[in-house]
């Protein structure tokens, strides 16, 4: 650190300044120019490039044209030190076309030059820059340049296509072929370039040699890991195609047989072998026998990456990791220490999932604890506490607590993460936890280490019963002092729901009301609503009447938010049905749910006549809300937690995308999950998504073509329903484009609901139809005339309770009672066919869609059980609530007593309704 | 003591190199497919290459006799001439090629050799014109030529319009004598 600042402020600043260098950068224009000068002035500005120095394109663009003026010279080093610059500059610099002359110049075959590669590479950023469609002009160079014999030149060759690939697609992929040479090259037995390719000036046998430039065969290969990043960038949207190259270069099951002789070419495969295996469980044996094969291998990298894959593995089995912890293990002895701190990291990672794998390596990492380097010896403290039995966690904290100083905020993080998990492992030892971390606490640090530790004491809280009240203590004092307003706020509203449920909560109030003296206005606000928390939940009216006082201060408060929240709690107090709704109900808005409604009520004009209607919108319980929220960490290994995705937003929003369907208003509903209307593994595989509008509802078809070369053109799904559905078909919105391989297109049927009021029931034959063309492989043209097919799906069913109600959090028991007046139905159904109470209940909250409630979703008897359901009915039917209560004897089924209570008649009926279809 | 050093330095290291081979800057300017790349690699190699529109410059350097030019031949497209200003600096004289045949863009060509010649840079610089393509059917002489550009009125520098035709090379050794002649006079 120190050493870092030395250089910015010393010498090597001022002489590697920008402004020392733009001044300087007169030397291009000296007649005649010296090539040292130059070189060494390109040097530093490449430097400072390197560095993160940005140029403005008119700084950029006048030490461009200094650049161009150097060509007149032809000492290679210079002209190598030129191309450098060019690459750099030609991101900022405008007009770069001025170089394209000098640079197809040097880039000639038979130009034996030694900047040629340079000159090549710099070529691609000119095109990139300024003229994709030059791509096709230089392409028959650029695969004569992938095989040329000299390694160098097919480098930049291949690294330059890479970087082409996305403003050219389509004329890249014909290079597969080239790359793939490159890739199989063998060893460069001919000193010079045999290409003959035409050339376009026609001189280029006067140009002088260089002297001193031989193509010197290469050692390392490392074109075929250029190669090998080329062919996968051109293949990766085939998964086929990559399994099977994986395969070929993979070189069976020992690895012998591989042609790849560069182990970062290795390194690379083992990825997209990782990448395979993750998408793909079918190919799971082969990838891992190539796998192990290469964890033989001679290379130290290859061994490592392919036991960090096989680690890193989903589902893997203790059996599988033996050998490749033994490889890690042997590396925690290396005299590298690269080596020791990418597999004792890899362990650290490992441990929290199988630390028993990870648990034979112990030996190895305690005499790492003493490495000189800090970051290796934190991970393996760590790792040890996680694999390491009760009795060693002491000596491990005491030495961490050694070094704590001595290690940056990164690795402080990983540290307390470590003792985070430790804490639910060994909750005996969490008073030795709870001084750690509140030692640590009182610890300079960052923001992130500081809400590392912050939230390991607030998982303790949680967790941990006994330490709470020390734990919330060390929190009282830590905001006494706390600069990082977040925190406190964080921390203020934990002391309000976890203070009032303590013994003594007065000891608390007073920190509160001192951060409502002391503070900015966003922690007073925090605090005047923690302090609001125990006036409501404490039971001790000596306590309230203190909290009114305190409040009653807050009204002379400066800031306005702190004033209108005392202001509404000192009410709140006195009314006890306003405390139930504003402080003690444990529901909030789901907050992607709010963010669309919001979003649009303020997009259209006409809404605003009227007060944005919360009442439709879904409900979540805290506990959810944490969890949406939640952050992946080293808890998620003791409590699975699984996030609820909302998919509903990200429909909307396509939806909102098509013309056709923009009148129809806002979305009401969308189906949770697209439903699959055909096999996983047939040649189309289409999935049907249901979206109810007010007046219409719209069937979106996701169709995928899942055959290589051929293209499906004028995709449409004709759907046929039964009956009389009381919906009238509008319009099919097909595929505008051609459907390709493994590019899901999507397409719309929409319908009028004939009367909004009801909620119609149908279920629909679906005929997908299109014209199906094939494609050259070669020129990946479609040929002219395709051929009419049809391909039949399954049924899609319209109705039943799910179409139409979206779940809702509310606190059951209070509102079930609230509703007796209201609409309410009661019925009896016998599931002769239900095998347990379980398997009703799932069925039951898959059919209404529903929110189940206090988790009655998980039947504590297997004979009777009480399910609690809420949702809410969309296009303002408002809530329904359901209480199912069922019996279950074995050979009779499940009885079912359905009762239902919602805001409106109609609701009740569509609940019965969907259960009695 | 009339000579002072400086002069005495001065002129000491002109004589120097007179003794030796001599770097001059010269820029080819001209509309796109004058024929400027044409002549710089006829003078260069004495062949006559086939050439693709010059995107950018072409830089080689061309020993006549003993000068050694260094010529920038930039490109005439009308989207790279706004470019030729940046290469103005330290030039020693300026070759302008016109295609005599390309009666249609005669009056932009010399629109934008007016427009050099009121440079600032390029103040003084001798400017020599070959009036290219002769062997063109209907190509105008270099006598109505230099009567098509009118320049009698411009006073302060050399120039000459000479005809040339550079793929069969002649004109141009002319051409360049009368450059040589001119650079050496100053």
């Amino acid at each position: 650190m120190s050493a870092k600042k030395d250089e910015e402020t010393g010498l090597g600043s001022y002489y590697n300044n920008k402004t020392t260098i733009l001044q300087e950068a007169r030397v291009f224009n000296e007649s005649p120019i010296s090539p040292r000068k130059c070189r060494a002035l390109l040097t530093r500005i490449v430097y400072l490039l390197y560095l993160g120095e940005t140029f403005s394109a008119q700084e950029a663009t006048t030490l461009f044209f200094g650049t161009t003026k150097l060509f007149q010279h032809k000492d290679s080093a210079l002209r190598q030190m030129v191309y450098l610059s060019i690459k750099e500059l030609a991101n900022t610099a405008e007009d770069i076309i001025m170089v394209t002359s000098s640079i197809q110049k040097d880039t000639q075959p038979n130009l034996e030059v030694i900047y040629r590669p340079n000159a090549i590479r710099a070529l691609c950023r000119i095109i990139d820059a300024i003229a994709p469609s030059m791509v096709q002009a230089v392409e028959r160079f650029y695969k004569t340049a992938i095989v040329d014999k000299s390694p160098s030149i097919s480098s930049a060759a291949l690294v330059s296509a890479y970087h082409l690939f996305p403003v050219s697609r389509d004329v890249i992929k014909r290079w597969v072929n080239e790359a793939q040479e490159a890739v199989n090259a063998k060893a460069t037995s001919s000193f010079f370039s045999g290409s003959s390719s035409s050339n376009y000036l026609g001189f280029s046998a006067s140009a002088p040699p260089s002297p001193g430039y031989q193509a010197v065969p290469s050692t390392s290969f490392i074109t075929q890991y250029h190669a090998l990043g080329l062919l996968y960038l051109i293949r990766q949207q085939d998964r086929m195609a990559v399994t099977k190259m994986i395969q070929q270069l993979g070189g069976g099951k020992s690895g012998a047989g591989t042609t790849l002789k560069n182990p970062m070419a290795l390194c690379m495969l083992i990825r997209y072998a990782a990448k395979v295996l993750d998408e793909d469980p079918n190919v799971q044996k082969q990838m891992l026998e190539l796998l192990e094969g290469w964890l033989r291998h001679k290379s130290d990298m290859v061994n490592y990456e392919a036991a960090r894959v096989i680690c890193e593995m989903k589902n893997v089995t203790p059996q599988q990791l033996i050998r490749p912890v033994a490889v890690l293990q042997l590396f925690l002895s290396s005299t590298k220490p690269t080596l020791k701190f990418a597999s004792i990291r890899t362990l650290s990672a490992l441990a929290l999932t199988q630390p028993a794998a990870v648990s034979n390596c112990n030996l190895d990492m305690e005499n790492l604890i003493t490495d000189s380097n800090r970051s290796i010896a934190t991970y393996a403290i760590t790792t040890l506490l996680k694999t390491g039995n009760e009795a060693s966690v002491d000596r491990l904290m005491k030495q961490i607590s050694g070094f704590m100083s001595e290690i940056s905020d990164e690795f402080k993080v990983i540290v307390v993460d470590a003792i985070r998990s430790l804490c639910l492992k060994f909750p005996a030892k969490q008073a030795l936890m709870l001084g750690f971390l509140a030692g640590v606490l009182r610890d300079e640090g960052g923001y992130d280490f500081k809400r590392a530790v912050v939230e390991a004491i607030f998982d303790m809280i949680k967790f941990i019963e006994d330490c709470k009240e020390a734990a919330l203590g060390h929190l009282c004092e830590f905001i006494e002092d706390c600069e990082f307003t977040k925190l406190s706020v964080r921390i203020l509203h934990l002391l309000g729901i976890e203070g009032p449920k303590t013994p003594q909560p007065t000891k608390y109030i007073r920190y509160i009301y001192n951060r409502v003296v002391l503070e900015n206005a966003i922690v007073r606000a925090a605090a005047v609503s923690s302090l609001a928390k125990f006036g409501v939940n404490v039971v001790d009216v000596a306590v309230k009447r203190s909290i009114g006082v305190l409040l009653s201060r807050c009204l002379d408060d400066s800031d306005d938010e702190v004033r209108d929240r005392a202001t509404m709690y000192l009410r709140v107090m006195k009314e006890p049905p306003l405390a139930e709704t504003y402080v003690k109900d444990e529901s909030v808005f789901s907050l992607a749910a709010l963010e669309s409604k919001l979003v649009a009520y303020v997009k259209d004009a006409d809404a605003s006549n009227q007060p944005f209607d919360t009442t439709s919108l879904p409900k979540i319980s805290r506990e959810q809300a944490r969890q949406e929220s939640a952050r992946p960490s080293a808890l998620e290994t003791i409590h699975t937690l699984v996030p609820q995705k909302s998919a509903q937003s990200a429909y909307a929003k396509q939806l909102q995308a098509v013309p056709e369907l923009a009148s129809y208003g806002p979305v009401l509903n969308s189906s949770a999950k697209p439903i699959p209307l055909t096999e996983s593994e047939t040649e189309y595989v289409v999935s049907c998504v249901k979206h109810i509008f007010k007046e219409h509802i719209v069937f979106q078809f996701n169709v995928s073509n899942t055959l290589p070369d051929t293209l499906l053109e004028r995709t449409s799904v004709i759907m046929q329903p039964s009956g009389d559905a009381g919906l009238t078909e509008d319009s099919i919105i097909p595929i505008p484009l051609s459907v390709q391989p493994n590019h899901p297109g999507i397409l719309y049927v929409s319908f009028t609901r004939d009367k909004p009021e009801e909620y119609a029931t149908a279920s629909f034959q679906c005929t997908l139809k299109f014209i199906s063309k094939e494609v050259d492989p070669s020129s990946g043209e479609p040929e002219e005339d395709g051929y009419e097919d049809e391909y039949q799906l399954e049924e899609v069913e319209l109705g039943g309770g799910g179409d139409y109600i979206v779940p809702t959090y509310v606190t059951f028991a209070s509102e079930w009672e609230k509703m007796k007046g209201a609409a309410n139905a009661t019925e009896t159904f016998a599931l002769s066919a239900m095998e347990s109470i379980k398997a009703a209940c799932d069925s039951i909250i898959e059919i209404l869609n529903m929110e189940a409630l206090g988790g009655t979703e998980i039947p504590s008897s297997t004979a009777v059980h009480t399910l609690n359901l809420a949702g809410l009915v969309v296009g303002g039917v408002g809530k329904v609530l359901v209480r199912a209560r069922m019996t279950f004897v074995r050979g009779q089924g499940v009885t079912l007593e359905l009762g239902v209570r919602a805001e409106k008649e109609e609701a009740c009926n569509l609940v019965i309704a969907a259960i009695a279809g | 003591m009339g000579v002072t050093i400086s002069s005495l330095i001065s002129s000491l290291s002109s004589l120097a190199s007179w003794g030796k081979e001599q770097d001059v800057r010269i820029l080819m300017l001209g509309l796109d497919s004058a024929g400027k790349t044409t002549i710089l690699y006829r003078l260069q190699i004495g062949e006559v290459v086939s050439t693709i529109p010059t995107i950018g410059f072409n830089m080689e350097t061309v020993q006549y006799k003993t000068i050694k030019f260094q010529v920038w031949d930039l490109g005439g497209q009308s989207s790279i001439r706004p470019y030729w200003r940046c290469y103005f600096a330290n030039t020693r004289a300026i070759v302008y090629v016109i295609d005599s045949s390309d009666h249609a863009r005669l009056k932009t060509s010399r629109a934008e050799l007016l427009t050099l010649l009121a440079e600032e840079e390029l103040k003084g610089v001798p400017v020599l014109i070959f009036s290219n393509k002769q062997d063109v059917e209907g190509a105008l002489t270099p006598g109505k030529m230099s009567e098509a550009l009118g320049l009698d009125g411009e006073k302060g520098r050399e120039w000459s319009i000479r005809g040339s035709c550079a793929i069969k090379g002649e004109g141009l050794e002319e051409g360049l004598d009368w450059l040589v002649n001119v650079i050496q006079k100053k």
